[in-house]
């Protein structure tokens, strides 16, 4: 058994309580280790990802325990791919939150930053419905910290909220993961692919209700209309690197619906098949609209960007909601677009809020600021790649989305829906960009006297942009990655025969 | 048997769905409570009821129930329970910093917000 695999979730269990109990009076030590901690992931991710994408997927089965019993985590090219994307993100994170000294406002930024990245990885890599259940328990009790961090009466207050909405959820994932088990008798995913074509007809009514309340606790993660309402308010009042990290929380939904609903609602789940498409898509195509009205809308920067982080969910979601292989590669490359567009978008919002004294992430004319040509450009950057303009990887992300939705039966809505949220979205940063640099660079009386501030942290956020054009680079080598790991998708044949062993599958089909 | 079970999950469920829609963090608090209270007990269910039987398989017993359920309950009972507690705590401490305890933000108490027009949406979940 290939022990590595576990590593992403044990590192960082590890060193979360490590940082607290020995650490928590030392400042430098945390930020060292946790620093460490990030890079480790890192390059743990990358062997990973080699090892995924050279071979065939592979189980790692906790306890020795044979599979529909026992606990198993499965790395496939997928699974790998996320985990990757999680340890990129989380050392910008951690180097913005070090150098922009966020950590400093609040206690135990550091050991909950772990705990979070310990509860991503496990939701990627389990290959079992109630240990998903756990692992997403594990990232929002540790999200719910990071977002209080630094405290004060407006986060208290979306922090209430943003907690009593994913209880509710909690309650929700239960009933169904009661429901399903029910009717199947397992919670392993591969065994719940061989169980369901098998379910009598008579209790074919109560699997679709487990498997439809399943599709909305997903969705109200991954924030879609119209349980979507949390995240502005959520993303908005949380801690700038938080918010970025959070990017990544909200594909934890998406990943959890493609995987759920091509391995065990595939082509061979007979009446059930692809169950979640046709609510799937209408729902998208309203999220992408709420969005981009969002976008136009917002007084607030930091809000903006949360209703753009609404309408590109509403995009990937679209693409995923196809369910063909060929939208699933345009799903999952503009996964990653958007998380580094997003997480770029959030820490450069919190830097120009921060340099703008007491007009913050308003939208209105404010003195000139530190550094105004240089974060002007950064952020012109990070929004044409938002709303998805050449040359940076948001126009090829859409433009694949656009060419897998040619097939569809919906294509003229999709197009009609995606091109024009596109321009609304334009507009709207447009309009953000041009009052906050080049009518308050009009007014009347400049402060010279604006002080310097570091550069790092406007470093960290230039990462995200530079891993952006990595991104258009490598978009070749990437897509060919991604097309077999959503060959592997919809051909769930050799994940369930890895998980349940040769012999399983061929006596029960 | 099954009737009672099905009742209770079935009553408990809708007190706290309605308390869970209420606009102050009390009830909330309390809707969430009742909320695990019947997840717990349908999750319980989802074994199938059975009585004086082992959860394992035995010569001596005429058959047995289902223990994954029961750990399953076990694991959902600690999360809950730790839940309720960092609610509870969270509650008191937005209360204590805005001054009300009043679920929804869209009354323009955002600190560094112009106006809260556009979050309109914001506080539909729990208004």
């Amino acid at each position: 058994m290939n022990h590595w695999i576990i590593v992403p979730i044990v590192l960082p269990a590890l060193l979360a309580p490590f940082i607290v109990l020995t650490m928590r009076h030392d400042l430098l030590l945390q930020r060292v280790f946790s620093m460490a901690g990030a890079v480790a992931l890192l390059a743990v991710a990358l062997g990973l990802t080699a090892q995924a994408a050279s071979g065939p997927a592979q189980l790692y089965e906790l306890g020795n325990w044979r599979a529909p019993f026992g606990i198993v985590l499965v790395l496939d090219r997928l699974s790998a791919l996320m985990v990757l994307l999680t340890s990129l993100l989380s050392v910008v994170v951690a180097i913005y939150a070090i150098t922009s000294a966020w950590d400093t406002r609040g206690r135990h930024f550091h050991a909950l930053f772990q705990f979070q990245l310990m509860g991503i990885n496990g939701a990627f890599l389990t290959g079992d419905i109630f240990n998903l259940f756990v692992f997403f328990e594990v990232l929002l009790i540790a999200s719910y910290g990071l977002m209080l961090h630094g405290g004060g009466a407006a986060r208290m207050k979306a922090g209430v909220q943003y907690v009593v909405v994913n209880l509710a959820g909690s309650t929700l994932f239960l009933i169904a993961v009661g429901t399903i088990y029910g009717v199947t008798g397992t919670l392993n995913m591969a065994d719940l692919a061989v169980k369901v074509p098998q379910i009598p007809a008579g209790d074919q009514a109560l699997l679709r209700v487990g498997a439809l309340l399943l599709l909305v606790v997903f969705a109200v993660k991954a924030a879609l209309v119209p349980i979507h309402f949390w995240l502005p308010g959520t993303y908005a009042n949380a801690p700038a690197p938080v918010a970025a990290l959070f990017a990544v929380m909200t594909k934890v939904g998406a990943y959890s619906i493609l995987r759920f609903f091509t391995l065990v609602f595939g082509d061979a789940a007979g009446d059930n098949a692809w169950l979640a498409a046709d609510w799937l898509l209408p729902a998208a195509l309203v999220t992408l609209i709420v969005g981009a009205a969002g976008v136009l809308g917002a007084k607030e920067l930091s809000r903006l960007v949360c209703f753009s982080v609404v309408g590109s969910m509403g995009t990937l979601l679209t693409a995923i909601a196809l369910f063909t292989p060929a939208a699933t590669v345009a799903a999952l490359f503009y996964m990653i677009h958007s998380t580094f567009a997003t997480a770029a978008l959030f820490l450069l919002a919190d830097q120009i809020s921060d340099r703008r004294g007491g007009a913050g992430g308003r939208l209105t004319t404010a003195p000139r600021f530190a550094q105004t040509g240089l974060l002007a450009s950064l952020f012109f950057l990070a929004a044409i790649a938002m709303a998805g303009m050449p040359p940076m990887t948001g126009f090829l992300g859409k433009l694949m989305v656009l060419d897998s939705a040619r097939s569809s039966d919906s294509m003229a809505t999709i197009w009609t829906i995606i091109l024009v949220t596109s321009l609304v979205s334009i507009v709207g940063f447009a309009r953000a960009g041009s009052v906050i640099f080049w009518k308050s660079a009009s007014l009347p009386d400049p402060v010279e006297t604006a002080p310097s501030r570091p550069a790092l942290p406007i470093a960290a956020a230039s990462l995200m942009l530079a891993a952006m054009v990595g991104l258009a680079i490598f978009a070749n080598p990437v897509t060919g990655y991604l097309e077999t790991a959503a060959a592997e998708l919809y051909s769930p044949t050799h994940y369930i025969r890895t998980v349940l062993g040769p012999e399983v599958v061929a006596e029960q089909r | 048997m099954e009737l009672l079970v099905a009742s209770g999950v079935g009553v408990m469920t809708a007190a706290g769905v309605y308390l869970l829609l209420r606009a102050r963090t009390f009830p909330v608090i309390i809707g969430i409570a009742l909320l695990s209270y019947a997840v717990n007990t349908f999750l319980f269910a989802t074994g199938r009821l059975a009585t004086n039987l082992p959860p394992v398989i035995s010569d001596s017993a005429n058959g047995y129930t289902d223990p994954l359920p029961q750990a399953l309950v076990l694991t959902a009972i600690v999360i809950s329970f730790g839940m309720t507690a960092v609610i509870v705590v969270l509650a008191l401490r937005a209360y204590l910093e805005a001054g009300s305890d009043e679920v929804d933000t869209a009354e323009g108490e955002r600190p560094g917000t112009g106006s809260s027009g556009d979050g309109a949406g914001t506080g539909g979940g729990a208004a």
